[in-house]
């Protein structure tokens, strides 16, 4: 009767075990083997420039609809100029960075799972290995340093277009003053919003690319497995991500009240 | 140069390798047959470390690699090259790339030299003047073609064929175990081919090895197997199935 839960329990260990020496081998790689710069440059063309359609398009709209929302509740109480400065805090330290990673993991984090899955059930991750080569060195290690690079990037547009959008929206379409508010959006907005913001996009990065690598990696046989994979990678990937948004903000929240 | 022994691996329930004890001398031509799941490309990726074994040793120049780790194996692959059974090109480059992939990452050649001995490669595959082309483009015949190029430009020791002429027609098939004659004796390296096409056994191999029930069931030259008494090899030789048997 206990058999299931067990055979659970034991499953999710092996498959955090699994993770865990998965990163280790990336950070012993990043330590110790020469990256190749063209493989580097190649995944940050995927990740970074072909995503950044989706993210500025997240970015925007988001940074719309919050505008939209808080001018109307702040006009019941007059306090329309305070809207830019709730969607700046808002878009730097929570938004921004969040609604990124998820776009990422929905685009990169399954390509990578299903990329990588399908050189697994093609032999073609053995292959490498008979040619002497890691995979971890040639097919993980590029996709997280590029993702972890390019998530902040693409995180730093995502907020720059939603607060932009957001100005617009608000100063042209619901009448707010433009210089009480861009006044109000600078005095409340903090250096330690936008640190957060970059700290959390960091970590997220380095969530989806280890995620999206990781189910790769490990997936079953043939095309029911990469299929699965794939989905795995982008559902576990967002979850993380929503999870540990929630701890870094408390987290980093204290720390970065001590600078 | 490759001593195996008592090899065990287990998938499951399944004992797929069950105490296999095999010996490759330098420079010999080997091939392994057995039926078809019975655990010949099992024993081929232990002999090249890409699978652990649940025990036993495999010993490549005295060398236990089954105690090494991933890292550690990278440099003993050096000496081995493999052609797959599906050629297990990499999708995303060129026949070119593909080939010249070891040179290019050990970073100690130019473009040039590159350039000239992936010509040289494809000349010995009969395929001169594919450089540009991507795997996709290529038919079954041509990809294992390029793959035993691959496999053989960084001059193996060792080069291991896994089902070499499976999916191909007779013809085509033919002309893979020709290649693999050739690449043996003009290279002077060591084969070791996995197949259960019993012509391309009689073709390629100096010694045959027969695995069956996990074990090395029966060895000797590819005529004393195809004229042996044994119901077991005979049976397996002449393609003859058991009536009790619906493995189909």
């Amino acid at each position: 009767m206990l058999d299931l839960p067990v055979q659970i329990i034991r499953g999710v260990l092996a498959g955090l075990g699994r993770f865990s020496l998965m990163v280790m081998e990336v950070v012993r790689s990043l330590a110790t083997q020469r990256l190749s710069g063209r493989d580097l440059v190649a995944q940050m063309y995927f990740i970074g420039v072909k995503s950044q359609t989706v993210v500025l398009v997240t970015g925007a709209f988001t940074g719309m609809v919050l505008c939209a929302q808080t001018y109307f509740q702040f006009h019941k109480v007059k306090m329309d100029t305070a809207t830019l400065a709730v969607v700046s805090v808002s878009m730097c330290g929570e938004l921004g960075p969040v609604l990124t990673a998820l776009m990422v993991a929905g685009r990169v984090g399954a390509s990578m799972a299903a990329e990588l899955g399908t050189m697994k059930v093609t032999e073609q991750v053995d292959a490498l290995r008979t040619l002497a080569a890691h995979p971890i060195d040639y097919l993980v290690v590029p996709r997280v340093l590029a993702t972890v690079l390019a998530v902040p990037l693409l995180t730093a547009e995502s907020v720059t277009m939603g607060i932009l959008s957001a100005y617009l929206v608000g100063v042209h379409l619901l009448q707010i003053d433009p210089g009480y508010s861009v006044v109000n959006m600078l005095r409340f907005t903090d250096h330690r919003d936008v640190l957060m913001g970059f700290i959390k996009s960091l970590i997220f990065g380095g969530i989806i690319a280890t995620t999206g690598c990781y189910k790769g990696m490990h997936c079953g046989q043939g095309a029911e497995g990469v299929g699965h994979s794939t989905t795995e990678a982008v559902v576990y990937a967002s979850i993380a991500v929503l999870m540990s948004n929630f701890f870094l903000t408390l987290l980093l929240t204290r720390l970065l009240a001590l600078l | 140069m490759i001593e195996v022994r008592q090899l065990r691996k287990r998938f499951g329930d399944q004992q797929v390798l069950d105490g296999v004890d095999l010996t490759i001398e330098r420079g010999e031509s080997l091939v392994i047959i057995g039926r078809s799941g019975g655990g010949k490309s099992v024993l081929l990726k232990h002999l090249v470390g890409l699978t652990h074994p649940d025990s036993g040793q495999v010993l490549v120049e005295g060398q236990d690699i089954a105690q090494l780790d991933e890292r550690e194996l990278l440099g003993v692959r050096r000496k081995f090259g493999m052609l797959f059974q599906s050629a297990a090109l990499f999708d995303s480059l060129t026949v070119e790339e593909n080939i010249a992939f070891v040179l290019a990452r050990e970073r100690k050649h130019t473009p040039e030299e590159i350039a000239r001995r992936v010509a040289e490669a494809l000349e010995m595959v009969d395929l001169p003047g594919t450089q540009k082309k991507k795997p996709a483009e290529l038919s079954g015949g041509m990809r294992k073609r390029v793959g035993l190029a691959r496999a053989i430009i960084y001059r193996p020791e060792v080069v291991f064929y896994d089902e070499p002429t499976t999916g191909l027609d007779p013809v085509v098939a033919d002309s893979i175990d020709k290649l693999i004659l050739r690449v043996c004796n003009r290279l002077r390296v060591t084969s070791i081919v996995v197949t259960h096409d019993m012509r391309s056994m009689q073709t390629v191999g100096r010694r045959v090895a027969m695995l069956h029930e996990g074990r090395i069931y029966a060895t000797g030259t590819p005529q004393e197997m195809m004229s042996s008494a044994d119901p077991v090899v005979s049976r397996f030789v002449r393609g003859i199935s058991d009536e009790k048997e619906h493995t189909f």
